[in-house]
């Protein structure tokens, strides 16, 4: 009989360790981590843009949406919108004929989707303070310039904003690759967690592999932070 | 669409049933965890490297890996350590055959880092000429964290405590992957049997939504309940 195995080998690259799959769990969660966090980024601009335009209709439904966002479970989300998503795409390409009938709406995608719909409601309120901690000041002298409201956005708030948003974004990014072990729920995704429940229960070593999860998102989360770090040293460059 | 409509009302009696379960794991994770966040909070705040350096290693894990991890952790990695040890003969161990307090001790230890954290920024902002009347007094440092910092520090930290726990009603529901049958896993089971994606999710939803309501609201009231004292600033 072979005596058991040490931890360490289990963790190894070798054909029988399962150090290589965990480093390809890690590229899928960051992966999925930067996307949604990019679709969330677009959902943050618009509600934002939303939240203080003139109309009362547009407000209304940026606040419906950080509204019901915010007061659901993220997991029940999720599995909503993953769900949903897909069948809106089909749904959607119905109506341009029946070639469309068969097709398959990419996993990734939808699951990239669900989460960036999520992160994009509590970014709508990071974008939304921020932008209003603009000294008014500014814009208004944009406006004297005569400026366009899009080259307003585009020279003045966007890049004035970043700095009071920064901490919030941070957040929210940090936030975004803890959300996304979620999606190993959904079960077509190899992302880190998945890959440690496979492990875990293959060698029946739980604590051991789950603790390995543990330390990849710890790894994703100070290298995170040190980059953080450097945004905001680079962002805050013109302040003392 | 009637029919799908007659099935989610047919089913909001058995999420409804499990809403108990649900606002069992918050009040219960969010007691035990808020009281140990008292500890963290002061040892990250000594100036004992002894202390403050496992604290603040807590509170980076805690925050710094996602609760899901944890949760399995603990549910699967003392699944496999406890059976076979002295635990098995004890009383604890008719408890320990079920997720919901797994699902407890995992929710309480997460709470503990994130709430220690807010602790120790509002007790750090606890004005020092109080800290320093109450040893004019002649208090002993026990009596001044019990009589002055705690509750000032409570007060000024009170509407980022009660978002905590509304972030941790959202988070039980991820009890329902360690089969605790919380609102979200009655949902699951009932997607089960039923074969409907949307139904059950949707019920589910509409449930949370207004149990975050309800809370919010009871919160606000123990925010303005506290803090009653404290007059307005005067507009000018």
């Amino acid at each position: 009989m072979d005596p058991s195995p040490s931890l360490f080998s289990l963790m190894s690259f070798g054909h029988d360790g399962w150090g290589a799959r965990f480093m390809d769990g890690l590229v899928v969660t960051v992966e999925v981590s930067l996307a949604a966090y990019a679709v969330s980024l677009v959902f943050g601009l618009l509600g934002a843009g939303a939240k203080l335009s003139p109309y009362k209709w547009l407000r209304s439904i940026a606040d419906v949406y950080t509204t019901l966002v915010r007061a659901l479970p993220e997991l029940l989300l999720l599995l909503l919108v993953y769900y949903s998503g897909a069948d809106a795409i089909k749904f959607l390409l119905s109506f341009l004929g029946d070639d469309y009938d068969d097709v398959e709406v990419d996993p990734f995608a939808a699951a990239v989707m669900a989460l960036g719909f999520i992160g994009g409601a509590y970014m709508t309120e990071v974008m939304r303070g921020a932008i209003q901690s603009i000294p008014v000041g500014q814009i208004e002298a944009a406006k004297a310039c005569g400026m366009s409201p899009l080259l307003r956005v585009r020279r003045i708030i966007l890049p004035q904003m970043l700095r009071f948003a920064l901490p919030g974004m941070s957040n929210l990014w940090l936030n975004a690759t803890k959300d996304s072990s979620l999606i190993s729920v959904l079960g077509s995704f190899q992302d880190i967690l998945f890959m440690g429940y496979r492990a875990a229960s293959t060698t029946k070593h739980y604590s051991f592999f789950y603790s390995m999860t543990a330390v990849s998102f710890l790894v994703i989360t100070l290298v995170s932070m040190a980059g953080i770090r450097l945004l905001e040293a680079r962002v805050n460059r013109g302040y003392k | 669409m009637d029919e799908s409509l007659t099935f989610l009302l047919s089913i909001f009696p058995r999420l409804l049933a499990a809403v108990p379960l649900t606002l069992a794991l918050t009040a219960i994770s969010g007691v035990i965890g808020n009281v140990l966040a008292v500890p963290v909070a002061l040892a990250r705040l000594s100036p004992n490297p002894l202390l403050w350096m496992p604290s603040a290693l807590y509170i980076l894990l805690m925050r710094g890996t996602p609760l899901l991890v944890q949760t399995y952790l603990i549910y699967y990695g003392l699944g496999e350590i406890l059976p076979g040890s002295f635990i098995q003969q004890t009383f604890l161990w008719d408890y320990l055959k079920d997720g919901f307090w797994y699902a407890v001790f995992a929710f309480s230890l997460n709470t503990a880092g994130y709430t220690g954290e807010i602790l120790r920024g509002a007790m750090s902002a606890v004005p020092r000429g109080e800290i320093e009347a109450a040893k004019a007094y002649g208090m002993s440092n026990g009596k001044i964290l019990w009589r002055v910092t705690l509750p000032r520090a409570i007060q000024i930290c009170l509407p980022a405590m009660s978002g905590e726990t509304i972030l941790l009603l959202k988070a039980t529901s991820l009890a329902s992957l360690i089969t605790v049958w919380d609102v979200m896993g009655t949902a699951r089971q009932i997607q089960k049997e039923s074969y409907r994606i949307y139904e059950p999710l949707i019920a589910a939803g509409i449930i949370y939504i207004v149990t975050v309501f309800i809370l919010t609201r009871l919160l606000n009231l123990l925010e303005r309940r506290i803090n009653q004292h404290r007059v307005a600033p005067q507009s000018a």
